[in-house]
């Protein structure tokens, strides 16, 4: 039955640092070589040598600017760039499980992990549909659903070194911006960045209690004037024009038509 | 979401095709015999045929079947599962009136009963999504309802009846116009909410995962066709309910002719539906659309 389970003796998941993601993909690309490989149906590509290439991936990396708003009298700070990694939230109240017509979808008690079983599923999409965060690709040549599982052909794999029994994107980011552990447990790792840095959840609107957080970016620095005790040394040199640059920058200015830029 | 042609034939026929078995069910009309025989005939084409397009946009049609098992939480289950007890039923029903010139009245009920579930089945499959704000609203039950039991009054050949759920329908059709088009909006759901970023300032889609298209574009960001949307509008209310309508009020005498206007009827009523339903479909926007900065 499709039904969910009432709680989860784990609740498995991912943590993942908006503030430290440097928006290299490599986790997008470790998850499709490992998975298209292990658990399920291969993730397939259509027309990948073509003009229009796509394909079936279980991770994202999204790039999103936010722009600040002036703060009081001060002009707005530069927009930030943050690259957004979005995969399966494993959610505690999932409700791509209810929907599903055959129980193919199913949530583990054992650790929380959502999962689709293959030969269950009918394909039709019903799934993807519920899902707020387009966590779910109906595969289109092995025609069923296909979802990240958190490696969880890895994590419990004793034919696997112990270090490389964590999910292959946790695994394979070199920023360090993921991390995977039980975030039903409160004195975890992963529990107690989510304390320490305020890990969120993405539409929380939506009631779906997703397990992943989202630890959102640091503050940027303010800078303190002379923070740097060199920066005196460093003034610039020479601020108005002289010599000729200046007599041409004057005669220039006297001709007729629009100057454009500052005051030089 | 994009319109698929399996899914809206499906929702158009089979919503007609149930309309009529209510009505039959109720002995309206109260007919046996041959005359009963095409009623049912065309009644099973229209759900039989309805229910057998949602299965070309499967995966895996061929395990269908485990599609009847998770009625306790599955709208899409306890659709296949009233489905087919509304036809068995009404096929009960149907072989008496049919063949032993007797109504089994109580199958007939139940029947017609198991008939108007299916199609709320089918409309809660669209309204228990609260990723689509436009169909995660009652509106969306009481149009499926009220198109199937308009269809299915003017198939029935119940003049008075059908004009009354004709006007009815259409009216549901414009309050889930108007509904609709505040939804997402209303929702609360927004790039902000999506991202978590929204307190720190504006979010703007910068840079999208991905080059080409996928599945996510391709299914849930259907642009293509939304900027007619308002002429379609239009088409759809003045063939589905406008016309019908019209004709059923027409004094008309002749049997010959009554039965082309009520055909004309009919079938400008069936493609006001398709019309309307293909609005229904490429209209919704799934919030997933947002991390892609699109609707």
């Amino acid at each position: 039955m499709t039904e969910l389970p009432n709680s989860t003796e784990r609740k498995m998941g991912l943590v993942i640092d908006l503030d430290t993601c440097v928006g290299c993909h490599a986790c997008v690309i470790s998850c499709k070589g490992w998975n298209t490989e292990n658990y399920g149906a291969p993730l397939s590509d259509q027309d990948p040598y073509g003009a229009d290439p796509s394909g079936t991936f279980l991770n994202r990396v999204h790039s999103f600017e936010v722009q600040p708003k002036p703060c009081g009298s001060e002009p707005a700070p530069a927009a930030q760039l943050i690259h957004f990694p979005k995969s399966c939230l494993h959610c505690e109240d999932a409700p791509c499980v209810t929907v599903c017509p055959t129980g193919a979808s199913y949530k583990r008690v054992e650790d929380g992990i959502v999962l689709v079983n293959e030969d269950n599923c009918i394909g039709c999409g019903l799934c993807a549909w519920s899902c707020p965060y387009g966590a779910r690709e109906l595969d289109l040549a092995a025609g069923v659903m296909k979802k990240c599982t958190l490696c969880v052909d890895r994590i419990y794999n004793d034919n696997l070194p112990e270090e490389d029994r964590i999910p292959s994107c946790v695994r394979t980011c070199p920023a360090g911006a993921r991390h995977f552990g039980d975030l039903g447990d409160p004195n975890s790792d992963v529990s107690k960045l989510v304390a320490e840095r305020d890990g969120m959840d993405l539409m929380p609107e939506m009631g779906t209690k997703p397990v992943n957080k989202y630890l959102p970016p640091r503050p940027k620095d303010q800078m303190e004037d002379q923070i740097d005790i060199l920066a005196p040394l460093l003034a610039p040199v020479a601020e108005e024009p002289g010599g000729f640059m200046g007599w041409l920058d004057k005669a220039l200015d006297k001709l007729p038509g629009q100057t454009s830029g500052g005051s030089n | 979401m994009h319109p698929a042609p399996s899914v809206i034939l499906f929702t158009t026929l089979s919503g007609l095709g149930f309309g009529l078995l209510f009505f039959l069910g109720l002995g309206m009309p109260d007919v046996t015999g041959m005359v009963s025989f095409v009623f049912f005939a065309i009644a099973y084409a229209l759900a039989v045929g309805g229910l057998l397009a949602s299965t070309f946009h499967l995966g895996h049609p061929e395990r269908a079947i485990k599609a009847f098992s998770q009625w306790k939480t599955s709208w899409l289950s306890r659709e296949g599962c009233c489905a087919v007890a509304a036809l068995v039923v009404m096929g009960l029903y149907a072989i008496g009136t049919v063949f032993l010139d007797t109504q089994w009245t109580i199958f007939g009920i139940i029947g017609a009963v198991l008939s108007l579930a299916t199609v709320f089945t089918t409309s809660m499959i669209y309204a228990q999504l609260k990723t689509i704000p436009r169909w995660n609203m009652p509106l969306t039950p009481a149009m499926f309802i009220s198109f199937s039991l308009a269809g299915g009054a003017l198939l029935a050949g119940q003049e008075t009846m059908a004009t009354a759920l004709l006007i009815i329908a259409g009216l549901v059709q414009l309050g889930y116009w108007s509904y609709g088009d505040k939804a997402f909006a209303g929702s609360g759901t927004t790039m902000e909410t999506a991202t978590g970023l929204g307190d720190r300032g504006a979010v703007r889609a910068f840079e999208p995962p991905h080059t080409g298209s996928n599945y996510l574009l391709r299914e849930f960001v259907h642009v293509v066709g939304r900027k007619h949307s308002q002429k379609l509008r239009m088409i759809g209310f003045g063939l589905g309910f406008a016309l019908p309508v019209l004709l059923l009020l027409l004094p008309i005498e002749g049997l010959a002719l009554k039965h082309t206007v009520a055909a004309i009827a009919v079938l400008s009523h069936m493609a006001g539906i398709s019309c309307s339903r293909w609005l229904f479909f490429a209209e919704a926007e799934h919030v997933v659309g947002l991390y892609y900065g699109k609707r």
